[in-house]
C-alpha cells in the first residue's frame, strides 16, 4: 500500500498548478462576472498539451492516466470551476469515446485535432424529456443511402457553440436502450444549430445550451461503435467523465478550503470556526483518496463504476458542504458579489446534477451492491 | 500509487477473518451480555501470533506495521469491538516503547508482548485529567535507581488484565506538562491495583478499570525517554495510535452494514424485499460511500505514520474523526434499516450502534481531534 502520488505525477500536478494559477486563476471573477468563454485559459491549456491528456501519443496525446487526467481537472478547477469544467467535457466525454470505442481511422482522423484543442469536444445525450432516464431519448437517427439522418433536440450541452465535435447519441431501433447509437458530428454539419444558451446560477464561463439538429447528414462512417451499442458508450464514458468531475469538486473544494485558512489566519480565533475549518479539511481528504482511488482503479482496467460513483457522490456534496461553510466563515463579505466564497458556491451546485445527478449516482452504487 | 495490501499482509488479513468468523463471531453477543473480558480470545490472538503484530520482527513480533495493525483492528471489528481492543491497546501500550525505548528497553520489554505472553494497557488520564491531560497529579519519586509512584489513573482500557503498563506521572510537579515522564510497569515487579471496572454503554468485553498507585516502585530502567519527555511520548503514541481507532470504528461500521445489506434483502414488507425501495436504496449508497470515504482515511493515515511522515499527526487525527464520526451515523442508520429488530439484543447492530460512540471520545475526543487538526492547519 503506497496512498502518496509517484514522482511522474507529483511534477505533473505541480505543472498544471504553475499553469492554473499563473494563467487561469486571475481570469476566474472576470469570466463568472461577464459570462465569457475563458479563450485564454483554453488556448493556454492547449498549449501545455492538457487537451489530449488521455489521448496516446501516438494520436498527438499526452498518453497520461485517469489519476493524471482527475489531478489535471483538480487543479484547473482550484483556479477556475469554468475553466475546469470545459477541458473536463472536452477530455473525458467529449473525446474518450473515440478512444474507446473508435476504430483505427476515426482515432486517426479526430484524435490529433482534439488533443492539440484546433476541435474542443462536446457530449450530446440529454434532451428535454430525457434527463437521468437517458435510455428514453427521442431524437431519431434514419439510415438514408449510405449514412444517417439525424433530428431532434439535445439540451444541457456543455461546451455550446464554442465545440467543434459533438459526440451525438440518437435513436437507430424501437428497443429502449438497445436501439441508441452514437455519432461524430463535426459543429459545422449542415443543420446543426446552437439553440438557447442558458443564463446559469453558476460556472457562467462555461456555455450551456440547446443544441437542435435539422435534417443533420451524418456518414455512415462516423458512427462510434455499432449500431445500437450507443447507451453503451454513453454510459461507459460517464463512468470515467464521474473521475473528471470528482476532481472538479476537489478542485472548488480546496479553493473553498484554502481561501477559509487563510481568512482565519488574518483575524482572531474562535474555536467554533476552527472546528468549522477542522471539518471541512477532514471531509476533503476523505473524498480526495475516493476519487484517486477510482481513478487507480479505472486506469488498471479494473472495475470501477461503483467506485466512481461513490467518488462523484462524496467529492461532489463535499465541494458543495464546504463552499456554504467557506461563505458562512466569511460572513458579509462571502456574499458579495466578486467574492471568490459566493462564486465557489454557486459554482459547486452545479456538480451535484450534471454528469448524473447525485440521486442517479445513489441508484448505481445501491444497484452495484444488490446485484 | 497503489491501494491493495501488500501479499504478506493478505495472509495475515486471510487467517484473522477465518479466526474471527469461526471463535470470535460466536463470542460476541455473549461478551457484551456479560460483560466479561474475553480471556480466551486474548489467549486465542496469542497463539496466533496476532498480538504480535504491533512489533517488528527484531523484538519477536510479526510486523510493527500501522497498516498491519489497522487491518488487524478493524478485520476484528467486524465481528467484536471488544475483540479488537485487545489487538488495538497491545499496539496502543507498546508504542511508547517502541517510540521512544532505548534498544535495551525494546528488547527486554517488547519480546514477552510480542510473543502474547502479556498484554499490555496505556495509563494516562485521571479523574480530572481527561482533555487536558498535562493536569495529571500522579507523582514519581525518585528514590536512588528507582521511582515511586503516587496516584490514580481513570478508564484504563485492560488496565486490570494487563501484564505491562506504560504509566504517565510527574516527575517536576511545578513544571506542568515539562515535568511529566513515562514509565514502563511490569505487573510482577511494579504491582498495581485495580479496584474497580466501568459499567458501561458499548464494548462492555472490555476492561475500563481505575489503576490506583501506592508506592509502587518502578525501576530507573524502566522510564522511556529523559525526565519530562513523557508529555512528548504520550502525544507523539496518541498520533500513532488513532489511525487504529479510526480502523476500529470502519470495522464496526462495515459489521453493521454486512448485517444489514443482508436483512434488507431477505425482509419482505408490502410484498417485496424492503431494499428494492429507492429510499432504502439510497441509504445503502450513502452508508457504503461514507465507509469507503472513511477506509481511504483510515489507511492513508496508517500509511503516514509506517513513513513517519511530517503531517501525520493531523492526517491521523483526521481519520480518527473522520471514521469514528461515520460509524456513529452509520451503526445508527442501520439500527433503523432493521426496524424493531435493529433495536432488540437478539440482533447484533444495536451492540453494535453502542460499541461505536467510543470511537468518537476515547484517544482524544473528536473536539480534540479539531483542535489538533485547525492547529495544524492554521499554524
Amino acid at each position: 500500500m503506497d496512498l502518496e502520488l509517484t514522482p511522474d505525477h507529483a511534477t505533473f500536478r505541480a505543472a498544471v498548478r504553475e499553469l492554473a494559477q499563473g494563467v487561469v486563476q486571475p481570469l476566474a471573477a472576470e469570466v463568472d462576472r461577464d459570462h465569457r468563454f475563458p479563450a485564454e485559459a483554453v488556448r493556454a491549456a492547449a498549449e501545455a498539451g492538457l487537451l489530449g491528456v488521455l489521448i496516446p501519443r501516438e494520436y498527438g496525446g499526452a498518453g497520461l492516466d485517469a489519476l493524471a487526467f482527475a489531478i489535471c481537472i483538480e487543479e484547473l478547477a482550484q483556479a477556475c470551476a469554468s475553466s475546469a469544467v470545459i477541458i473536463d467535457v472536452h477530455t473525458s466525454v467529449g473525446s474518450e469515446p473515440i478512444l474507446l470505442f473508435g476504430t483505427e481511422e476515426q482515432k486517426r482522423t479526430w484524435l490529433p485535432r482534439l488533443a492539440s484543442g484546433e476541435l474542443l469536444g462536446a457530449f450530446a445525450l440529454t434532451e428535454p424529456a430525457s434527463g437521468s432516464d437517458a435510455a428514453s431519448l427521442k431524437m431519431s437517427a434514419r439510415r438514408h443511402g449510405g449514412g444517417y439522418v439525424l433530428n431532434g433536440a439535445k439540451v444541457f450541452i456543455t461546451n455550446i457553440g464554442s465545440a467543434g465535435l459533438y459526440v451525438v447519441f440518437a435513436r437507430t431501433g424501437e428497443d429502449k436502450a438497445g436501439g441508441i447509437s452514437a455519432f461524430l458530428v463535426p459543429a459545422e454539419t449542415r443543420g446543426m444549430k446552437v439553440g438557447q444558451v442558458f443564463k446559469k446560477m453558476g460556472l457562467h464561463g462555461s456555455p450551456t445550451g440547446e443544441l437542435v439538429l435539422e435534417d443533420v447528414e451524418v456518414p455512415a462512417e462516423n458512427r462510434l461503435g455499432a449500431e445500437g451499442q450507443g447507451f453503451t458508450v454513453a454510459m461507459r464514458a460517464l463512468d470515467s467523465g464521474r473521475i473528471g468531475i470528482s476532481g472538479q469538486a476537489l478542485g472548488i473544494g480546496q479553493a473553498a478550503l484554502d481561501e477559509s485558512r487563510a481568512l482565519l489566519a488574518g483575524r482572531g480565533r474562535e474555536q467554533g470556526d476552527d472546528f468549522l475549518l477542522a471539518d471541512m479539511a477532514t471531509r476533503l481528504e476523505s473524498a480526495r483518496l475516493l476519487a484517486y482511488h477510482a481513478a487507480w482503479l479505472c486506469s488498471r482496467q479494473r472495475p470501477f463504476t461503483r467506485q466512481a460513483s461513490m467518488a462523484k457522490l462524496h467529492c461532489t456534496d463535499t465541494a458543495m458542504q464546504l463552499a456554504i461553510d467557506a461563505v458562512q466563515l466569511a460572513g458579509d463579505d462571502g456574499t458579495v458579489s466578486g467574492s471568490p466564497f459566493e462564486r465557489h458556491l454557486r459554482d459547486a451546485k452545479a456538480l451535484q446534477i450534471y454528469e448524473g445527478s447525485n440521486q442517479v449516482q445513489r441508484i448505481v452504487i445501491a444497484r452495484e451492491m444488490l446485484r | 500509487m497503489d491501494f491493495e495490501f501488500s501479499e504478506d499482509q493478505v495472509a495475515i488479513r486471510d487467517t484473522i477473518r477465518e479466526l474471527v468468523q469461526d471463535r470470535v463471531a460466536p463470542r460476541a453477543a455473549e461478551i457484551d451480555a456479560k460483560a466479561e473480558y474475553p480471556k480466551d480470545i486474548e489467549r486465542l490472538f496469542a497463539e496466533n501470533g496476532i498480538l504480535g503484530i504491533p512489533f517488528p520482527e527484531e523484538y519477536g513480533g510479526i510486523s510493527g506495521s500501522s497498516v498491519t495493525i489497522c487491518m488487524g483492528v478493524e478485520e476484528i471489528a467486524k465481528a467484536c469491538a471488544t475483540s479488537s481492543l485487545i489487538l488495538a491497546v497491545q499496539a496502543l501500550g507498546s508504542y511508547p516503547i517502541l517510540v521512544a525505548g532505548t534498544e535495551e528497553q525494546k528488547k527486554r520489554l517488547c519480546p514477552p508482548l510480542a510473543s502474547g505472553e502479556k498484554v499490555a494497557a496505556y495509563a494516562l488520564s485521571e479523574t480530572g485529567s481527561g482533555s487536558d491531560a498535562a493536569a495529571m497529579k500522579t507523582v514519581a519519586k525518585r528514590h536512588g535507581s528507582e521511582y515511586v509512584l503516587n496516584g490514580s489513573k481513570q478508564f484504563i482500557t485492560g488496565g486490570s488484565v494487563a501484564g505491562t503498563l506504560v504509566v504517565f506521572a510527574q516527575t517536576d510537579p511545578s513544571a506542568d506538562h515539562r515535568g511529566i515522564s513515562a514509565f514502563v510497569l511490569e505487573r510482577e515487579n511494579s504491582p498495581w491495583k485495580a479496584p474497580k471496572l466501568e459499567h458501561k454503554l458499548g464494548i462492555r468485553g472490555s476492561p475500563t478499570a481505575e489503576i490506583v498507585f501506592e508506592d509502587v516502585k518502578v525501576p530507573a530502567a524502566n522510564r522511556l525517554g529523559e525526565e519530562g519527555a513523557g508529555f512528548k511520548i504520550a502525544l507523539a503514541v496518541l498520533d500513532r495510535s488513532r489511525p487504529g481507532i479510526g480502523a476500529q470504528a470502519l470495522g464496526i461500521a462495515e459489521g453493521a452494514f454486512d448485517y444489514a445489506l443482508n436483512y434488507v434483502k431477505e425482509r419482505k414488507q408490502f410484498g417485496q424485499p424492503i431494499a428494492s425501495f429507492q429510499g432504502i436504496q439510497f441509504m445503502l449508497a450513502d452508508i457504503a460511500t461514507q465507509i469507503e470515504a472513511a477506509r481511504h482515511l483510515v489507511y492513508r493515515a496508517a500509511t503516514k505514520v509506517d513513513a513517519k511522515a511530517p503531517d501525520l499527526t493531523k492526517i491521523a487525527a483526521m481519520a480518527k474523526l473522520f471514521a469514528s464520526d461515520m460509524a456513529m451515523r452509520v451503526t445508527t442508520d442501520c439500527v433503523q434499516l432493521l426496524g424493531g429488530y435493529g433495536y432488540i439484543s437478539d440482533y447484533p447492530v444495536e451492540r453494535m450502534m453502542r460499541d461505536a460512540k467510543i470511537t468518537q471520545i476515547y484517544e482524544g475526543t473528536n473536539q480534540i481531534q479539531r483542535v489538533v487538526i485547525a492547529r495544524a492547519l492554521l499554524k
